[in-house]
């Protein structure tokens, strides 16, 4: 009886959710319509040409492996370390929690310069799987802390009554239950590999964005770029679609008790090899470009005075909270309609966003000066526009924070209130938005990070005479003066990490 | 599809021909009323004096770094009043925003790091043409042949050496075939000035004569680096005996850690095609809403003012005569560069792909 009626008020999306839902989607689209719009510049032939070469085949062969190397080592890092912090006994696992999403912090081009100015032989396939690796398993450890953190604990005392309940066990038990957190993370990790340009360009890795970079930048072929551009799309979305087949349907066993603290599952002699895993990925990850940052600031005075330094601080935490809060109140309708609302349409949007962000920065960049130009010109050039752009990068990962703590409410709750009379907008309101309070906090908290740290749109768009961290610290490390970069290098640490910190202790 | 881009080719070569007959024809009429413009542009008539009336401010987009250029914008203003809005940035990547804004760009100026971005901006159209009091300031060769563009200061491509290693280094490119250098030559694959050097060698040679240079260069494996400065100091260490790279990477070593520090020298390459001498230099926007103050603005890059400002602070060449040069470069009248319109250097996708051909990039 309530499952029949769930299903079919289920089935009926409420307009006021739709609509800027629509609406954010298709404006997180307008770069992919540039690109295709140049990439047909020259004709349907030339595209053709472009496509069939052997270089082109290479160039996804390699992107794709970095991709897929990449991804399967966050996920190899994060299902145990997210597990034992959160259900085991680990000493020191409230401060191991925030030690391990810490990598966040750290952009993929000052990780690279660390490890390249330290030994330059790590060029190539090897140094960008480390930086890569390093920086952007958190993508996946972070949710899944988060699901871990509310799964119930009943599973385990199950697991454990039935003679079933090692450690090993009861971590792919987890993980199991978890796996549609675990499929959004490698998600965002692909994509990030794909859409990375620090790290590749750096290690001289020649993937993707290095490639298209190339073509923009000596080239002058907006068309190749462009073409290359769609093969990247392209990839993106059969990436999601494939996200989408290992989702699978989720059942929904977190428990409604979400402040009762689960019992912490004793790890006994595994533990070292825990501490000692927590210890090297924190070590690499973090601890290394740290000290490298350390012995920049600390070698031969910097140039720049505390004004300039303060004022590119200044720079970046504007915008970045700006953006951040307008992303997610653009992602708000989207994350909730496809985490309450599963029909094909809601599913529809929530893939649209992802579009935008598989994107190179420096791709959504070159649309957006081209579509702020020709149709904002107002404010080309002027902070709305880059903060138009941050929201269209970063969507995804705002739609995915809200998404990811909105399914984990039971529909059944929703079917309760609007068994009472709850109306569809007053459910949203008056029971999903108060319990996915904090995975909106933290969503804001990650779009800031991932803000601060942007390169390409940021230096692109920014207003004429403005410098951020980011921008501050690329002029000074493309020209190898590491001194001169380090307080901007710092800053970013010091600044992002302290955001990354809150977001983690949230939970 | 690959006969389809051998015309394609050809059809360039065919371009370059044209361009470089009208450049050498041009270069003639320009060279006659070079003499007869003065240097002493402060006393020049009123009429002739683009920063006469220059006021407000002015949006530039500077290929060149905030550090070397700051403080001359900063000198520019209080000269002139004008206000300068400067957007830093990577010189390729500038010119490619320019293109994307097209005619809607905001850009007053456009001041680059090289020629071969200029060109790629001259050659859409987007520049307004300079007055001949700018142009002639500064020799033909070293501005455009379509007059909308000027060379602010000379950067020379030299073979940097270490003496102890290559007491007698080469005195051509030609001779950097020779296989007693074989592994013996630093490079910077990817850097913009070694790029503008082989788009020259196509340029002046040929696609052909071009791709048999790289294709024996190649097979006298060469060791590539990150940067030029890379090269600059690998040369020094002795890890590599040759280096190809921009004269003044030496002088910038020279003057951060101290003569005795560097046993490093110059070889420069008079009459050869690896002596190439490229260019920063500048250009005014067509559309630009103050192109008062913008050629303004050019134009006192080559005023006395800028141009001992470079010399002062970059170790670059004067490109205005009767400036004096950094000490203990060669005279530029001696450097004796390869006759080319620099505007052709932005043909850098053309060299990329020769460059990946013969296996020199990857592209």
């Amino acid at each position: 009886m309530t499952s029949a009626r769930g299903t079919s008020w289920r089935s009926k999306l409420p307009a006021p959710l739709v609509i800027p839902a629509v609406l954010a989607a298709l404006a997180s689209l307008a770069p992919l319509a540039y690109l295709v719009d140049v990439a047909f510049d020259r004709g349907a032939g030339y595209l053709w040409d472009e496509l069939w070469q052997r270089r082109t085949f290479d160039l996804v062969v390699r992107s794709g492996l970095l991709a897929a190397c990449v991804t399967i080592a966050s996920v190899v890092i994060s299902v145990p370390l997210a597990w034992a912090v959160m259900r085991s006994d680990l000493r020191g696992r409230r401060l191991w929690r925030v030690a391990l999403a810490l990598p966040l912090a750290i952009p993929s081009y000052l990780a690279a310069f660390a490890w390249i100015s330290w030994e330059s032989s790590l060029a190539g396939f090897w140094g960008a799987f480390l930086v890569l690796t390093a920086v952007s398993y958190p993508y996946v450890y972070l949710p899944l802390t988060a699901a871990f953190g509310r799964l119930d604990q009943s599973l385990d005392e199950i697991a454990t009554i039935h003679g079933k309940g090692s450690v090993p066990r009861l971590i792919v038990l987890a993980a199991r239950q978890c796996r549609g957190t675990i499929a959004a993370g490698s998600l965002l990790v692909a994509l990030y590999v794909l859409s990375d340009f620090g790290a590749v360009a750096t290690m001289r890795y020649d993937a993707f964005t290095w490639v298209i970079y190339g073509a923009y930048r000596a080239g002058f072929n907006p068309t190749r770029a462009a073409v290359l551009a769609v093969v990247l799309v392209l990839i993106a979305l059969v990436l999601v679609a494939a996200e989408a087949a290992a989702r699978g349907r989720v059942v929904s066993t977190m428990t409604t008790r979400a402040v009762a603290k689960p019992r912490p599952i004793r790890l006994r002699s595994l533990a070292v090899w825990f501490q000692t895993a927590i210890i090297a990925v924190t070590g690499l990850a973090v601890l290394f470009p740290m000290w490298r940052i350390l012995v920049w600031v600390t070698s031969h005075g910097a140039d720049d005075g505390v004004g300039d330094v303060a004022s590119a601080l200044w720079g970046s935490v504007r915008y970045s909270l700006v953006a951040a809060c307008i992303t997610v109140l653009v992602a708000l309708p989207i994350g909730l309609l496809v985490a309450r609302y599963r029909t094909r349409t809601s599913l529809l949007l929530d893939r649209a966003t992802y579009i935008t962000h598989a994107l190179p920065g420096i791709v959504v960049a070159i649309s957006m000066v081209f579509i702020g130009v020709r149709f904002l010109r107002p404010v080309y050039l002027e902070s709305p526009l880059l903060v138009l752009a941050y929201v269209a990068l970063f969507l995804p990962v705002a739609v995915g924070g809200v998404r990811a703590s909105a399914e984990q409410i039971p529909l059944g709750l929703d079917d309760v209130a609007r068994s009472l009379g709850s109306g569809p907008m007053s459910v949203i309101r008056r029971v999903n938005i108060p319990l996915i309070a904090p995975g909106i906090a933290s969503a804001t908290a990650l779009v800031t990070l991932a803000a601060m740290k942007e390169l390409p749109v940021t230096m692109l768009l920014r207003p004429t005479g403005t410098e951020t961290l980011a921008t501050r610290l690329w002029t000074h490390t493309s020209v190898s003066d590491y001194a001169a970069a380090g307080p901007y290098a710092l800053a970013i640490i010091v600044f992002v990490a302290i955001p990354t910190a809150i977001a983690t202790l949230e939970r | 599809m690959h006969t389809s881009r051998r015309r394609t080719r050809h059809a360039i070569a065919a371009v370059i021909a044209t361009v470089s007959v009208i450049a050498a024809c041009g270069g003639d009429d320009a060279g006659t009323t070079t003499d007869t413009t003065t240097v002493d542009d402060n006393s020049a008539p009123s009429d002739t004096n683009p920063c006469d009336g220059a006021s407000g401010s002015l949006t530039v987009y500077s290929g060149r770094s905030e550090k070397l250029v700051a403080d001359l914008y900063a000198q520019f203003t209080s000269d002139t009043g004008v206000t300068v809005d400067a957007r830093y940035g990577d010189s390729g990547e500038l010119a490619g925003q320019i293109l994307t804004e097209d005619s809607a760009t905001p850009a007053d100026v456009f001041f680059s790091q090289d020629a071969g971005a200029l060109g790629a901006v001259s050659q859409s159209g987007l520049f307004a043409e300079l007055p001949a009091s700018t142009l002639d300031r500064v020799p033909v060769g070293f501005r455009a042949v379509t007059n909308d563009w000027v060379g602010a200061s000379g950067r020379v491509r030299v073979i940097v050496y270490n003496p102890e290693l290559a007491p007698t280094p080469p005195t051509t490119v030609d001779e950097l075939l020779d296989p007693a250098w074989k592994g013996k030559i630093g490079f910077a694959p990817t850097n913009a000035s070694w790029q503008s050097f082989v788009t020259a060698l196509r340029v002046t040679r040929g696609e052909d004569a071009a791709r048999t240079w790289l294709q024996a260069f190649a097979d006298n494996e060469p060791v590539a680096y990150e940067k030029n400065a890379a090269v600059r100091d690998a040369v020094n260490a002795g890890e590599v005996p040759l280096g190809l790279v921009n004269h003044y990477y030496l002088y910038e070593k020279i003057a951060a850690e101290g003569a005795d520090a560097v046993v490093a020298e110059n070889q420069y390459l008079p009459g050869d095609i690896g002596g190439l001498v490229n260019v920063a230099g500048a250009g005014v926007l067509g559309n630009s809403d103050n192109a008062r103050a913008a050629q303004c603005f050019v134009s006192y890059l080559v005023s006395d003012a800028g141009q001992e400002y470079f010399v002062s602070k970059s170790f670059e060449y004067p490109l205005v005569d009767g400036i004096e040069q950094f000490d203990g470069q060669p005279a530029f009248d001696e450097l004796d560069p390869p006759a080319i319109d620099l505007s052709d250097l932005s043909s850098i996708a053309e060299t990329q792909e020769l460059l990946a051909d013969v296996g020199l990039l990857t592209l």
